[in-house]
C-alpha cells in the first residue's frame, strides 16, 4: 500500500507522533532548516496535516499544498486554521471536541480557587519561612459567587456545573441565547461583568471575539472581580488587564494563555492576586492520548473512506 | 490595672449584662473588634497583669460562660478553676483542644463551630486536589521562574474525572467536599465512626480498605485519641504510588514523618497539606518538593467566615443566655 505523506506541524507527545509514524510517512516540518522550501518539496505528495492549537494552516499553505486532502488538528481550538479556506477547497478539518471539556473544565475552576484562596501565594509565603513569623492574610471566598461565563458551549457547561456544585449562581453571554438552560442570560459581556464576581472566557477565538474582554469590560467587573481566561490569549486585551491588575482595578486574574505565548508580561509576576499557567488546559496524560487517539482515528477514517469520527469542516 | 468590665460599659450597671469569660482573644476578635459582643460583658483575662489562676480566682468565679479559640487548651486545671462554668463556646471547627471528657463528667455544655466553615474548608479541600493533580502551584512557579518556552514541555498532570476519593470523616466539611467532587466526576466513597444512612456513598469500616480502593484520600475528620496518626505508612502504600492525600483536618491525623518519607521515596504520588503536626514547622523536605501543595493553616480565614462566625458565637451565647437550645451543640462526645 502507498505510504501516504502526512506533515506534522510541531512537535507532540511522542504517543502521537509514533502512531502516526506506523501507519503514514511523517515529515516533521519543525526539523526543516527552512519551512516554505520543504513545504515546497513535498508539495506534490503531502495529503494532510496535522497540527495543534498553536499551529494550523494559513491559506498561503493550504494553497501551496494541492494534494491537501485533510487538516487533522490535535486541539479543540481552531483559530490558527483558515477554516472558509479549506471549505474552498474541499479540504476535510477535524478537531478534538468533548475528551478534553472536563478538564478543561477542572483547570477553570482550579485557577478560580488558586486566585481566590491564594494558594500558589500561601504555598510561597510557606516554602519561604514566613509562616514562623506571622500568619498569612485572608483569602476570599469562593462558595455563592456569582460566576459568569463567556461562551457557553461543551466547557462553559461543565464549568457552569461545577460551580453549581460551589452554590454559585451563574450567569453568561453567548452569540445566541440557549433556550434550554436556567442560567440567566446577558446581552452583552460588559452587563455580564458588572453582574458577576467571577468572570471565565471559554468560547472560541474568532474575529467577533478577539479582544472581547477589553479596559471597559475588566473596569465593570471590578477591583473585587477576578478573571479566568482558559481560552485564548487574544480575548483579552493584554496591555489593558496588566494596567488593570496593577492599577487595582480588577481584583485579580487566573490565565492559562496570552496573547504571545510562551511571553508572559513580566509586570505579573509580582502579583499575589494573579496565577499564571503556561497553556495546561488539556494537560493531562489521559485527556493527551485520547487527543492523539482522535487525530489518528479521523484520518484513518479518511483514508479509508470512512466517515470522519469529530469533523468540523 | 484591667478592670474585668467591658471598656464601653462605664454607664451601664455592668451585673445586667451577661458576663463571658475570654482566656485569649479569639481570630475573629483580633481581626473584627467586640462590638459584635456588645450586649455581653467580657472578662479579658489576657489583658491582666495577674497570672492566669489569680485572675480567675478573683474574676470569675461566678462565671458560666466562656468563648474561646481553638489553639489554648482547655484542660481540668482550668476547669477547677472556674466552678460556675456551664458554656463553653468555641470558634475552631477542630474540638481537640477540649479535655472532652471532663467537660462532660462536669455536665458543661460545648458550642462548637457547628458547619459556619465548612464549605470554605470544602473549597480549600478541593482547590488542592486540583492544584496537586494538575500541578497548579508548581506551574506558576516554572512561569514567574521564566522557564516556559517553546521547546521543553511542563510536565503532564492527571485528571480527575473518575478518580476514586476516599473521604475520612463524613461530617459537614466532608459532604460538602463530597458534593462538589461529584460534579467533577469523581467517585466518592468514605469511612466515618459511623455509617451515614442518608448517603448514598460506598462506606468503609476501616481507613486501611479505604485507602487500598482509593487514589486519593481526604482527611475530613476530627484530631482524637482514636485519629491520632491514623494515616500511617500502611495506610499511605495502600494508596500505593500514584495516591495523592489532602488534608484540610489536623497535622497529627497524619504521621508525618511516614508521610515525608513515602513523599521522597515516591511511594505517594503527592500532597496537599493545610496543617502539620508543629505549626508553623513544616517538614524541609517539603519545601522543595514540586509534587505537594503547602498552606499555612488558612482553610478557614476568609472574611465571608469570620463575619459568620461572629453571628454565630453571638447566636450560641444569646441562646445560652435565655434558656433556648444552642445553635450548635456538640453531642456525642
Amino acid at each position: 500500500m502507498e505510504s501516504i505523506d502526512v506533515l506534522m506541524l510541531c512537535p507532540m507527545i511522542s504517543y502521537l507522533e509514533q502512531e502516526l509514524q506506523r501507519r503514514y510517512n511523517v515529515l516533521k516540518l519543525w526539523t526543516a532548516p527552512e519551512k516554505s522550501q520543504f513545504i515546497k518539496d513535498h508539495s506534490a505528495t503531502i495529503r494532510a496535516i496535522v497540527g495543534d492549537g498553536g499551529h494550523g494552516a494559513d491559506a498561503e499553505m493550504i494553497e501551496a499544498l494541492p494534494r491537501l486532502e485533510i487538516l487533522s488538528s490535535n486541539s479543540v481550538g481552531v483559530d490558527k486554521i483558515d477554516l472558509e479556506k479549506c471549505r474552498e477547497k474541499g479540504i476535510r478539518v477535524t478537531y478534538t471536541p468533548d475528551v478534553l471539556t472536563d478538564e478543561v473544565a477542572d483547570l477553570a475552576i482550579g485557577l478560580i480557587l488558586a486566585v481566590l484562596r491564594r494558594l500558589c501565594a500561601s504555598d510561597r509565603y510557606v516554602r519561604s519561612g514566613k509562616w514562623k513569623k506571622g500568619d498569612f492574610k485572608l483569602t476570599t471566598k469562593f462558595t455563592g459567587k456569582t460566576v459568569g461565563i463567556i461562551g457557553l458551549g461543551r466547557i462553559g457547561m461543565a464549568i457552569a456545573k461545577r460551580a453549581e456544585a460551589f452554590n454559585c449562581p451563574i450567569c453568561y453571554f453567548s452569540r445566541t441565547e440557549k433556550p434550554d438552560t436556567k442560567y440567566k442570560y446577558y446581552p452583552s459581556v460588559l452587563e455580564l461583568a458588572s453582574n458577576c464576581q467571577i468572570l471565565v472566557v471559554a468560547c472560541s477565538l474568532t474575529a467577533e471575539t478577539r479582544h472581547i474582554v477589553n479596559r471597559e469590560v475588566m473596569n465593570a467587573l471590578g477591583p473585587k472581580g477576578v478573571l479566568i481566561n482558559i481560552g485564548r490569549g487574544p480575548h483579552v486585551d493584554e496591555p489593558e488587564l496588566v494596567s488593570a491588575l496593577v492599577e487595582g482595578r480588577l481584583g485579580g486574574a487566573g490565565l492559562d494563555v496570552y496573547e504571545h505565548e510562551p511571553e508572559v508580561p513580566e509586570e505579573l509576576f509580582s502579583l499575589e492576586n494573579v496565577v499564571l499557567l503556561p497553556h495546561v488546559g488539556t494537560a493531562t496524560v489521559e485527556t493527551r492520548k485520547a487527543m492523539a487517539d482522535l487525530v489518528v482515528g479521523n484520518l484513518e477514517a479518511h483514508f479509508s473512506n470512512k466517515p470522519l469520527l469529530t469533523p468540523l469542516v | 490595672m484591667a478592670t474585668p468590665n467591658h471598656p464601653g460599659n462605664h454607664d451601664h450597671q455592668s451585673k445586667e449584662l451577661p458576663q463571658v469569660l475570654v482566656l485569649e482573644p479569639p481570630p475573629i476578635m483580633k481581626l473584627h473588634g467586640d462590638r459584635f459582643l456588645n450586649d455581653f460583658q467580657l472578662l479579658k483575662a489576657w489583658e491582666s497583669p495577674l497570672p492566669l489562676d489569680q485572675f480567675l480566682s478573683i474574676h470569675a468565679q461566678s462565671v458560666k460562660a466562656l468563648l474561646t479559640p481553638g489553639r489554648y487548651p482547655l484542660t481540668r486545671n482550668i476547669l477547677q478553676l472556674l466552678p460556675s462554668l456551664q458554656l463553653v463556646v468555641t470558634t475552631s471547627a477542630g474540638l481537640n483542644h477540649i479535655d472532652l471528657p471532663e467537660f462532660q463528667r462536669r455536665g458543661i455544655a460545648i458550642a462548637s463551630a457547628g458547619d459556619v466553615y465548612s464549605e470554605d474548608v470544602a473549597d480549600m479541600a478541593v482547590g488542592f486536589l486540583i492544584d496537586v493533580l494538575r500541578k497548579i502551584s508548581a506551574a506558576d512557579r516554572y512561569v514567574r521562574k521564566g522557564l516556559w518556552d517553546t521547546k521543553t514541555e511542563f510536565p503532564l498532570g492527571s485528571k480527575l474525572c473518575s478518580k476514586r476519593v476516599g473521604i475520612v470523616g463524613l461530617g459537614s466539611i466532608g459532604q460538602e467536599v463530597a458534593k462538589r467532587l461529584q460534579a467533577f466526576g469523581c467517585r466518592i466513597m468514605y469511612t466515618s465512626r459511623n455509617k451515614k444512612p442518608s448517603v448514598s456513598y460506598p462506606y468503609y469500616s476501616n481507613v486501611l480498605e479505604l485507602a487500598a480502593d482509593s487514589d486519593v484520600l481526604i482527611i475530613c475528620c476530627g484530631l482524637t485519641e482514636q485519629t491520632r496518626h491514623m494515616i500511617n505508612k500502611d495506610v499511605m502504600l495502600a494508596l500505593g504510588k500514584e495516591g495523592v492525600v489532602i488534608n484540610i483536618g489536623r497535622g497529627a491525623i497524619i504521621d508525618e514523618k511516614e508521610l515525608v518519607q513515602c513523599l521522597v521515596q515516591r511511594e505517594l504520588a503527592g500532597a496537599g497539606l493545610d496543617v502539620f503536626e508543629n505549626e508553623p514547622h513544616v517538614p524541609r523536605e517539603l519545601l522543595t518538593m514540586d509534587n505537594v501543595v503547602l498552606s499555612p493553616h488558612r482553610a478557614v480565614r476568609t472574611p465571608e467566615s469570620l463575619t459568620a462566625m461572629c453571628e454565630h458565637v453571638k447566636g450560641n451565647l444569646e441562646a445560652f443566655f435565655s434558656n433556648k437550645p444552642l445553635l450548635s451543640p456538640v453531642m456525642n462526645i
